[in-house]
């Protein structure tokens, strides 16, 4: 008995972790998962690693799904759109380009091709989609007119209404992934897709707030801050 | 404040009460000073910080990074245990145990020696995020990915509806160290991102956490009433709530949802004007656009009318509006209305809050909540209710809140980004992915400024602002808090409209090639030093040193703070025993900001050390005569509070026998 209680004190104990002083009984690091704790690691080192093809396909599909938002964003300061639309629209321009970065970069960690949603003709999101391209929620090639031709509040109203679907759109992509059998068991999947139904989530509310002021005229907005410019 | 019942202000005192608050009484039962109110005169800080910012240009590395600090010691840093070799998250702390999250389980460290920290225990049991709490003898760990198992495995879990799936918290009794079980855990429907567990005084046999869940419903098969749809369809929904359990101290195995609080409802205002059904159909007769909107109606405004006609016109090649273009419109308003407002997507207010800070001795909690940053009055732990809410114009996500110990002011982080993105870049907007600081009138918020760790980071670091607590400066509202691969930020908020940063500790990027997550998750200060749990690199302790803009004495004062516990989220309320060390650093800081004259200084100073080196018999005697002398001082001074916080300070000294 003492034997084996040793032998797995010597199996469990890990280079650099200060045992000393422990009692002999219990190893320092331990684990209720059935194989111990070396292989219990293995384990989750390489699930948290691997990816299914709907994880591939979600983070390919993101890719174009945030370009085209980034396009309808870059529009806000040439289009007269008012300041408050300008700010969100420069913050998801920043979100959401720093996030097509990480996802091109899980794509190359998995040597999957990098989705580049600049190139392509008629087929890139910038033109209002080819079908195929063409995920939840993401603006028509007239919608995209629609937009472009727009300026002042005009253009404010015809944003928020597209952007609102836009994300929407996101949100069935991450909900369809989550309800896929093995998807998002990956750890940078799981976090991304995550972070996209929060922060969109938050952004439709906040896009709903305004757009009830525009069409409405009422003030809708809560507690604007004293405005402290640098 | 008007919303501190009873028996919170006897909780201040707390002598003998069992539950683990953070009571500083002395073990002869003197009363520990009442916690001074910061005061609203000058501060008097000029800092100097180091420039050009060393912190700009650091070479990259895992454990050999360039390496930049300001006010700080570095007492060690120890690396992650191998099957710890995934993120490390939060932090909680028990006696002389940090506890730390890794998304492989947590890790118990003995920081009795914070130069040597030892590894007491590692458990091994995969769950992002694995946020951390203690409570007595108990445990909480939050789990939220879809891979975490009931049985600690690390194969996650395939199916999407599956028995073997946890999310939620895990719950162990760790009353001895050397063997922690696992004596309970509670599903949740969004699962738990993080919790905030929260000790209230007038139910010492249950403890409360609040479960706070960003993630996607569960489908009802996994786990039954769990409903992802807008409330009027089904009023249970999980999408607007955030979970209460309460946990039966003497029985943790019966943890379970007592309820589902609604804190999140009618955030968007009501119309100024309410438009009753007859003021619908007489805007109607005279041809307005009424809408339906989330239950009220609204009149559409004239210049959106008009330019919604136009393009209807436009639309069928016509240069002018018809009637048929009028009609055409009203008859589509609903649809429109519909697809916008209500049917599909989420609705009104955030659907649910990333972390929610409560601060039991104020009987408040911030909860940062999509966008929103909330009060919560929690004097019924099981019903929090909304007392006021903000958000602010530059569309911050607000992630957690820390409070200033005397309740007046609140702060919201936002965690912009996640935490995965590179926010901290010479062109990202200081605004953005920063602290919002608020002061707390008769329950009011109101926005004072920004705060942001100020030097610029790469693109392969990520940064924004995250998880911190504040440090028991007397007199002074100073924080520290994790940055990510930002590093740590001190700074003082005493005046809310003027942060400043007071230190720092930052390290080059983890990875020379490639954005890889890294830094602070969290950064707290524990008796006396102040542990990081660094994502990459293991766990950092440091420790203050004293310069231009925090001296010896005041490091001193905040030292004779003893928590017996902390979990960030819950605020402990800090309160000072009477020291030498409290009274010098008033005296200290009067200096600093010309609260008295520097004969006066120079005189109370002597007057201390004289008194100091006295017997006790006659300790008392000389400190009360320091203590009238000062009396005469409070009322010419530029910092009449602070003088009255020194005073009492040395007649409790005098009352303690020095």
């Amino acid at each position: 008995m003492r034997k084996s209680a040793l032998s797995l004190l010597a199996g469990s104990l890990l280079v650099g972790a200060a045992g000393c002083g422990q009692t002999a009984r219990e190893p320092v690091i331990v684990t209720p998962a059935p194989g111990g704790v070396a292989a219990a690691a293995a384990v989750s080192d390489s699930v948290r690693s691997s990816y299914t093809p709907a994880d591939a396909a979600f983070m390919t599909g993101m890719i174009h799904h945030h370009a085209q938002a980034l396009v309808m964003s870059a529009m806000a300061p040439t289009h007269g759109a008012s300041p408050a639309l300008q700010t969100m629209a420069a913050r998801i321009i920043n979100g959401q380009k720093d996030e097509i970065a990480l996802m091109q970069q899980w794509l190359r960690d998995q040597d999957l091709p990098v989705t580049d949603p600049a190139a392509g003709g008629m087929d890139a999101p910038m033109h209002g989609g080819h079908h195929d391209m063409q995920m939840a929620g993401m603006l028509s090639a007239e919608q995209l007119a629609n937009l472009d031709a727009a300026r002042g509040e005009e253009f404010d109203r015809l944003y928020l209404t597209y952007m609102i679907q836009h994300h929407q759109g996101a949100i069935i992509m991450v909900d369809e992934l989550l309800a896929t059998d093995g998807a998002a068991q990956n750890e940078m999947v799981f976090k991304l897709a995550s972070d996209i139904g929060a922060d969109q989530s938050s952004e439709i509310e906040r896009m709903r707030t305004m757009l009830i002021a525009l069409l409405f005229g009422d003030g809708g907005s809560l507690h604007p801050p004293t405005d402290r410019t640098p | 404040m008007s919303l501190r019942p009873s028996w919170i202000r006897a909780l201040a005192l707390c002598v003998s009460v069992p539950v683990l608050a953070s009571c500083a009484s002395t073990s002869t039962g003197n009363p520990p000073v009442l916690a001074p109110s910061t005061s609203a005169a000058p501060t008097g800080l000029t800092v100097t910080p180091p420039s050009p910012d060393p912190r700009v240009g650091l070479r990259a590395g895992v454990h050999d990074a360039g390496e930049a600090i300001w006010n700080l010691r570095l007492l060690s840093n120890t690396p992650k245990p191998d099957p710890f070799d995934a993120t490390n998250s939060d932090l909680a702390f028990v006696g002389d145990y940090a506890i730390q999250g890794n998304y492989n389980g947590f890790q118990v460290w003995d920081i009795s020696d914070p130069r040597a920290p030892r590894l007491r225990k590692g458990y091994f049991c995969p769950a992002s995020q694995s946020d951390v709490s203690v409570y007595r003898n108990l445990l909480f760990v939050s789990g939220e990915a879809p891979s975490a198992r009931l049985d600690c495995g690390g194969q996650g879990v395939d199916e999407t509806v599956s028995e073997d799936r946890l999310r939620g918290i895990r719950i162990f009794d760790i009353s001895d160290l050397d063997n922690p079980v696992n004596v309970g855990n509670v599903q949740t429907c969004r699962g738990s991102h993080t919790h905030t567990v929260l000790e209230h005084p007038g139910d010492t046999e249950n403890v409360y956490v609040y479960i706070s869940g960003s993630s996607r419903v569960r489908p009802a098969e996994e786990l039954p009433g769990c409903v992802g749809v807008m409330p009027d369809e089904d009023p249970n929904t999980a999408l607007f709530r955030i979970e209460v359990i309460r946990v039966p101290v003497n029985n943790p195995a019966a943890a379970a949802i007592v309820s589902s609080p609604r804190i999140f409802e009618d955030l968007v205002s009501p119309p100024r004007h309410g438009e009753a059904p007859a003021d619908v159909a007489a805007a109607e007769a005279r041809g307005d656009f009424v809408v339906q909107v989330e239950g009220q109606y609204r009149i559409l405004r004239g210049r959106v009318i008009e330019s919604m006609l136009d393009s209807i016109a436009a639309a069928r090649g016509g240069s002018t509006v018809t009637a048929a273009d009028s009609a055409a419109l009203r008859q589509a308003l609903p649809r429109i209305a519909a697809q916008l407002f209500g049917g599909e997507g989420e609705g009104r207010g955030p659907s649910q809050c990333h972390d929610i800070t409560v601060y039991p001795w104020a009987g408040l909690a911030g909860g940062a909540c999509g966008g929103y940053g909330l009060l919560l009055d929690i004097s019924d732990p099981v019903n929090p209710r909304r007392v006021d809410e903000v958000a602010d114009r530059n569309f911050s996500y607000w992630h957690s809140a820390t409070f200033s110990n005397d309740a007046s002011k609140v702060l919201f982080t936002d965690e912009w980004g996640g935490g995965g993105g590179p926010k901290c870049r010479i062109d990202d907007p200081y605004e953005w992915g920063a602290n919002a600081l608020f002061t707390i009138n008769d329950g009011q918020m109101e926005f004072q400024s920004y705060y942001k760790m100020p030097a610029p980071q790469t693109s392969l670091e990520n940064c924004v602002a995250h998880n911190g607590s504040l440090i028991p400066i007397p007199g002074r509202d100073v924080m520290v808090q994790g940055w990510y691969q930002g590093g740590i930020s001190v700074f003082d908020w005493t005046d809310p409209a003027n942060p400043v940063e007071i230190a720092f500790h930052d390290r080059g990027p983890l990875n020379p090639d490639r954005q890889t997550s890294a830094g602070s998750w969290s950064v707290y200060w524990y008796n006396g030093v102040l542990v990081n749990s660094e994502i990459a690199r293991g766990l950092d302790i440091f420790e203050l040193t004293p310069s231009e803009v925090l001296t010896q004495n005041e490091i001193d004062a905040a030292n004779t703070v003893h928590l017996t516990h902390l979990n960030a989220q819950g605020q402990p309320h800090f309160v000072w025993p009477p020291s030498f060390a409290l009274a010098r650093a008033f005296v200290d800081q009067l200096e600093r900001n010309n609260g008295l004259a520097a004969d006066r200084i120079r005189a109370t100073r002597q007057a201390l050390d004289s008194a100091e080196g006295r017997s006790s018999s006659e300790r008392r005697g000389a400190l009360n005569n320091v203590a009238s002398s000062l009396e005469n001082d409070v009322a010419r001074s530029v910092d009449p509070t602070r003088v009255e916080s020194l005073v009492e300070a040395v007649r409790r000294l005098a009352a303690a026998g020095g």
